[in-house]
Parts: structure tokens; sequence; C-alpha cells
């Protein structure tokens, strides 16, 4: 693993716009302050075939070709090693060999959950688990504070492409779904809870757990109707409403023969129904264990007030 | 707002299209006038599980009017408000400015306009408020826990019989009462699944809430019930205001209360100046009448294992639950005796609203969860007595203790009983020299 060749100074945060132009290839990515490090894989960019034609899922029609720019993708679905940090402030502070700036202190941090959002299964190496789409993207935009690189959701269509790895089969190692047990936790070989990354083999690209163990958010709005006039070129339908938003991948909970790389599933209210309160948390599903996130990171960053744009969108109030 | 109304639409129509005779309002202490279609509920305390209570009682779909609302705040009972009326409209919705009440009294106007009154303020208030409701004849629900100190539950457990007396019916929030898993593997346990109940350890292990930090223009008084979760006239320590969960769960399998507590507490990792006097950890063992021992633990220490869940071990077998939904029942060769369905599950908090709102509108007088509420909140005392003592505490002197954390008087200009050091440091409890009884 090449360490990426990025001076950071955390003068202000729209200040990493001009930086030079990253190599290509996997890294570490350490977060600063702390012993904690996460690994990105390059996903060379290209055109695919999104969707299913034997699927019995409407919605997965029509299969259509659409072009994707490169990215990292995260080798590992992010684990609560690193999501915790974020979650509490104090616990960075306690952790962190430095301090850790104005900027990241000033970050407004997830509500504590009341409840224990690791729901017994455990943190060290498992997923991060139960946060809405609004905290994922608030803890990328804590990592881009902290490391200065633009750090995203994947779109839909990125998620597809990066699991498909070449694929046009239902699982990128072809159509059998006894298979699958060699590469995902799923209902069948999971006991019930989140196990630890990367257990089992990678897909192609070297991306680990893509399907089952968490399902995986994504930045777009579900509409079964997309595909019939999705844009050619890095397609995106971004969320406007709190609900159906698209998760992808299945989780430990989900039948092995459920999964497939075209399959869109959604969010749901009732994960929220073990909420309490009103209005209910803006970053918690408390019945939701077994959602979580894989971070992207494009080659080709947007620019500074896109980049801003993104994290700094106000939440939706929900109840 | 993208919000669905699709609930909103559904509720109202069961609302409208469930018109039911006046006299079904054959509610025990409540006024039924007979122009009267719907039961009026007052919210005290405007936070927001008050708030999410109010959702509750109106998702049950009978006829409801949110008539009254009190807090010590404005701002909160503005920010209650705003969701109840834009999620259920005027129609079920009607708290005119002169039945907004603010401040220390606001609860007693509040109360007066209701049937049936919501008391969701932090739980210190809770003893006055709840004797004030049961004096008016209200039908209530009331959240956990309902006091903070011995003053308070020995306040609550007079007014619990003075409900009963009146046939009121009194709900309270621990809502493991009201969720399927508890129910049905308890029952189990005391059909005797697994024997005999002799030993158990209970949990609440995970890594704290939230901090409001204090304001330049607030008095002492306006920060400590801003930031209520740090000063025990208001919180209890949280061994009290989240672990009686757990500790009531252990109440309800040994269809008892401990006789003593003895325990170890302090604060380890959480001991900044806004955090004001609680523990960070507690871990108290509960002796019961038979000599049964249960192992308590809650702690907030953010970066270590989470655990909130119960466990027993019986002369048959052991139990698991939790609040996900689990309960297994195994005995010592490993087999599953019995493991709750875990899919579908109704949601708990509404359960106990869809119960009593029931009874309410069938004129029925079916819950009177005070005493167990109180005894449950007293275990967390008597455990808190224990780790701030250092001291093995009885039950009976813990219930007796006259130590009365509540301020003296209650005003914004009035000093609480606990006030920071020249630093801005809370004294807070030192085992082996604080006394608790």
């Amino acid at each position: 693993m090449k360490k990426l060749v990025l001076p950071i100074a955390l003068i202000g945060v729209l200040a990493f716009y001009s930086l030079e132009r990253p190599i290509f290839e996997s890294y570490t990515q350490k977060i600063p302050g702390t012993p904690v490090t996460f690994d990105m894989t390059p996903i060379e960019g290209g055109t695919f075939k999104m969707g299913s034609s034997s699927s019995a899922n409407a919605d997965e029609k029509p299969v259509h070709e659409v072009k994707i720019d490169p990215f990292w993708m995260g080798t590992h679905e992010v684990t609560w090693d690193a999501f915790e940090l974020f979650l509490d402030k104090n616990y960075e502070l306690a952790i962190s060999e430095e301090p850790i700036g104005e900027i990241v202190d000033g970050l407004t941090r997830p509500s504590l959950p009341y409840l224990d959002m690791t729901f017994g299964m455990g943190k060290e190496h498992k997923p991060a688990i139960g946060m809405t789409q609004y905290g994922a993207i608030q803890y990328c935009y804590w990592l881009y504070l902290k490391t200065g690189i633009f750090y995203r959701l994947p779109t839909e269509a990125e998620w597809e492409y990066a699991a498909r790895a070449g694929s046009d089969s239902k699982y990128f190692f072809g159509d059998d779904s006894e298979a699958i047990t060699e590469y995902a936790w799923t209902a069948e070989n999971s006991d019930g809870m989140t196990q630890m990354v990367g257990k089992k083999k990678p897909n192609p690209w070297g991306l680990y757990d893509i399907y089952g163990n968490v399902l995986e958010w994504t930045s777009d709005q579900y509409d079964p109707e997309f595909y019939k006039n999705s844009p050619k070129e890095n397609p995106m339908n971004p969320s406007d409403e709190l609900y159906p938003r698209i998760v992808r991948g299945g989780s430990f909970k989900t039948p092995a023969e459920e999964i497939s790389s075209a399959k869109r599933f959604v969010n749901d209210p009732k994960w929220k129904q073990l909420d309490p309160q009103i209005p209910k948390s803006q970053w918690w599903f408390p019945e939701a264990p077994f959602i979580g996130l894989r971070l992207v990171r494009p080659l080709n960053p947007p620019s500074p007030e896109e980049i801003n744009a993104y994290y700094t969108a106000a939440p939706i109030a929900d109840y | 707002m993208k919000n669905t109304r699709r609930d909103f639409i559904k509720t109202s129509a069961l609302a409208t299209g469930g018109v039911l005779a006046a006299n079904s309002f054959v509610l025990p202490g409540a006024y039924a006038a007979p122009a009267e279609t719907h039961l009026k509920l007052a919210l005290i305390g405007c936070g927001g599980r008050g708030t999410g209570a109010v959702f509750q009682a109106m998702e049950t779909g009978h006829p409801i009017k949110l008539v009254a609302m009190a807090d010590a705040f404005r701002d909160r009972l503005d920010g209650s408000l705003k969701p109840i009326l834009d999620k259920y409209g005027a129609e079920k919705v009607d708290v005119p400015e002169d039945r907004k009440f603010v401040g220390f009294d606001a609860y007693k106007h509040a109360i007066a306009e209701a049937d049936v009154v919501i008391l969701a303020t932090p739980p210190g208030f809770r003893p006055d408020h709840f004797t004030e409701a049961v004096k008016q004849g209200k039908q209530i629900f009331m959240e956990k826990p309902v006091a903070t100190d011995a003053v308070g539950i020995r306040k609550v457990l007079k007014a619990a019989e003075e409900a009963k007396a009146k046939k009121l019916n009194v709900v309270v929030g621990l809502q493991r009462h009201y969720q399927d898993n508890y129910r049905k593997t308890i029952a189990k346990i005391h059909a005797g699944e697994i024997g005999d109940i002799i030993g158990g350890q209970v949990y609440w292990n995970d890594g704290g809430v939230w901090v409001r930090p204090r304001k330049p223009e607030q008095t002492e008084m306006e920060y400590q019930m801003r930031n209520w979760y740090y000063f025990n006239w208001l919180c209890g320590d949280h061994i009290t205001e989240q672990h009686v969960h757990n500790i009531d769960v252990a109440n309800w399998v040994k269809k008892g209360y401990p006789v003593k507590a003895e325990g170890t507490g302090g604060r380890m990792v959480r001991t900044g100046k806004e955090f004001g006097e609680i523990f960070d950890h507690h871990t108290v063992q509960f002796t019961y009448e038979d000599g049964t021992v249960i192992h308590s633990e809650c702690r907030h220490f953010p970066g270590a294992a989470n655990r909130v869940d119960e466990t027993f071990q019986g002369t048959k077998g052991t139990a698991y639950l939790s609040a996900g939904n689990h309960g297994v029942l195994t005995d010592y060769t490993g087999k599953k005796l019995y493991e709750h369905d875990r899919e579908n599950n109704i949601n708990p908090y509404q359960q106990e609203h869809n119960e009593l709102w029931a009874a309410l509108v069938n004129g029925e007088y079916k819950f009177a969860d005070a005493e167990n509420g109180a005894r449950s909140t007293m275990t967390s005392i008597l455990g808190r007595y224990a780790t701030y003592s250092g001291k093995v505490i009885t039950m009976d002197e813990a219930i007796n203790s006259d130590i009365n954390l509540f301020p003296d008087t209650l005003a914004w200009d009035a000093t609480p009983k606990l006030v920071p050091n020249a630093d801005g440091f809370y004294p807070h409890a030192v085992p082996g020299k604080t006394k608790t009884v």
C-alpha cells in the first residue's frame, strides 16, 4: 500500500481544491492524530450494463448502459473503530495525540444514541450500523475536515458498477446462490449478527463484504422508473425525501437468494419506530442494526462549492 | 417538508369515521359532558419524549384532542407543539395561547384542562406532578423513572394508593412491560420453564447521552434545568434514569424487590465540569428476600464495549432478554427451550398507549403501574445510595431516607442545593464519606 502524497494543512475547509492529482492506486488512509486507518481500493472508470433482465424485479429494468468515472471505494465497510471517533467528540479528544483543531471541534456530532446502537454485536472490526443517510454523510464531512480528502457515499450506479466488477451475472462470481457463502455473510451463515469485516473472499476489484454483512448507503432516492430515463453518464438521483432511499448489497439478515448486484433495497420508516422521541433522531435508526456504509472518493473531486453543498445540506425533519 | 401524510389521513379517518357515542366516556374521575366527543389530553413536559408520547397517543386512532401544554421553558413548548400540529392538524390539536402554560407551576393549570395527562418532565418533578394529577382525578401516562430520591418515592407511593382508590388508570413508561418478548419470556420463566431463578445480571453499558452547554445569560437554576441529566435532583444519575429499565426487569422476573444492596461506582472517564455531579459507572449487587443476588452494571464509557440486556440463571436453565426483541430460554445442555420470534414485533412505546387508550375509551379501569414504577425506581435509587456511600444499604433504610435533593424554592433566581466551586466543577459523591441514608 502506498501512502498518498497529500500535504494536509487545515487552513480552511475549502483549501484543498488545487492539490496535486493523486496516484490512482490502493492506499491506506490514516485518520490524523489517531491510530485508526482504513483502506481504499481504486475502481477504474468504464461502461457497464446496469440492472437485470433476468430478475423478477421490475425496478431493475430496463438494463441500460452507463458510463462511470473512476473512483476509489472503501475496501471494507466502515467499522465502529473509525465511526465512534466521529460519534463522540470527547472520545475523539481523549484518543487524539494532538489537538483536533477548531474546525473539527465545531462540527455538529450525532446525538449520542440513548439506546445501545451496537445491539450487543460488538465494535472492534465490526461494521458501524444504524446510522441515517444524513449521519453517514456527516461522517464523510468529518473525515474531510480531518484529512482534506473528499469522501462521500457512492451513487447507486457506482455501487452496482463496483459490485459487478465486470460481471453481468446475478453475483460477481456467477449465478449460484450457494457459492455466496465464500464471499458474504448472509442469513444462512451469519448467526443473526454482523461479522468482522474482511473475513470472506473479496470481489475482483478487491472489495470485501460487498454483499451481505450490512446494507450500504447510497446517495440516491429510490425511483422504480429511474432506469427508463437514466442519464447515460454518472447517473444519480439525489435524495430529497427521507423515504425510500436506495441501500445496496443486502445484510447479514438477507437470504442469499434475495441478494444480487442489481437488487435495489430501500430504507423504511419502521427502522425508526423504536425511537420514542419526536422529532425522531436525524442520526439513528434504532431498529436497523443492518444498515452501514462504504466510502467513495472520486478521482476527480468536484469544486469546493459543490463539496460544501454536499456536506452542509440541512437534514429533513422526521416525524 | 417531505413527510408522508399517510398516517395522518389514516388517523383522521378513524377519528371521524368512528364517532363514538358521548356516553362511551364513562371515565372514572373524568368529566364527560354530553357534547364532548374527544378525550382531552394535556402534555406536561414538552421535550422529545413527551412529544413522542403525544404522537403515540394520537396514533392509537382514538378520538383525542390535545388541549393544553406545560413546560418550564417556552421554547421547549413551542418546539413540541409545531410537529404535533403539523402532523395531526387543528382538528386534534387545540392549544391556544391561554392553554400554553410556562414555568414551575404550569403543570397545575395544564392538568386542570384535561381528562388525561402525559407526565414527561425530568423525573425530579414527577412526584409533585403525579400527586397533583391524582388529586385532580385525571387518567395518567407517566414516564420512568418516577422520582430521584426516597422523599419523592414516598410521595409517589402515597399518590399511587389514592389513584387506586379513585380508579384512575396509571401507565408508567417502563415499556418493556408492554413488549412482547419480555411478556412472553417472563411468563414462561414464571411458569417454571427454567426452574427457580437463583441469579442474574442486568446491564446498561454504553457511551453516554447528550450534554447541553452552559450559556452566559443562564442562572444556575436554568443551567441545571437545561443540562438536567447531570444533576441528581432532576435525573437521579444514569443508574436511575436509564438503568431502571433493566433493574425493573430483574424485579419483574424475581416477583419482588431487593432487601439490600452494596456496590461500587465513580467518575472515571467523564470528569469534566459539563457533567455535573453524576457518576459514569455503577456496579451493584442486589440481594432479594430469598437470598438471590442480582448483579447490576451501568456505565457511560465511550469507546468501550456496549451491553444493554438482562440474563438470569434458574435451577434448570438460563434466560436472555433485550429490548431488541430477544427472549431466549436455554437449558444447561445448551438446548433452546424457547426463542421469541423477533420479526414484526409491535413498538412497545406504541403498545403502551394502544392499551391505555383502549381502556380509557371503553371506560375501563385496568392499569395501576405506579406502585411498581415507584418500587423499581426505588431499587435503582437504593443502588445509587450504595455506590455513593460505599456502604451496605437495606431497602428499609433507603426508602426511609430523609435526604431531600429537591430545591427548597423553585424559581429561576433561586439557588439549587448543589452549586459549582470557583472553577466551575460540582462536588460529587465520595464513597466512604458521602451519606445517603
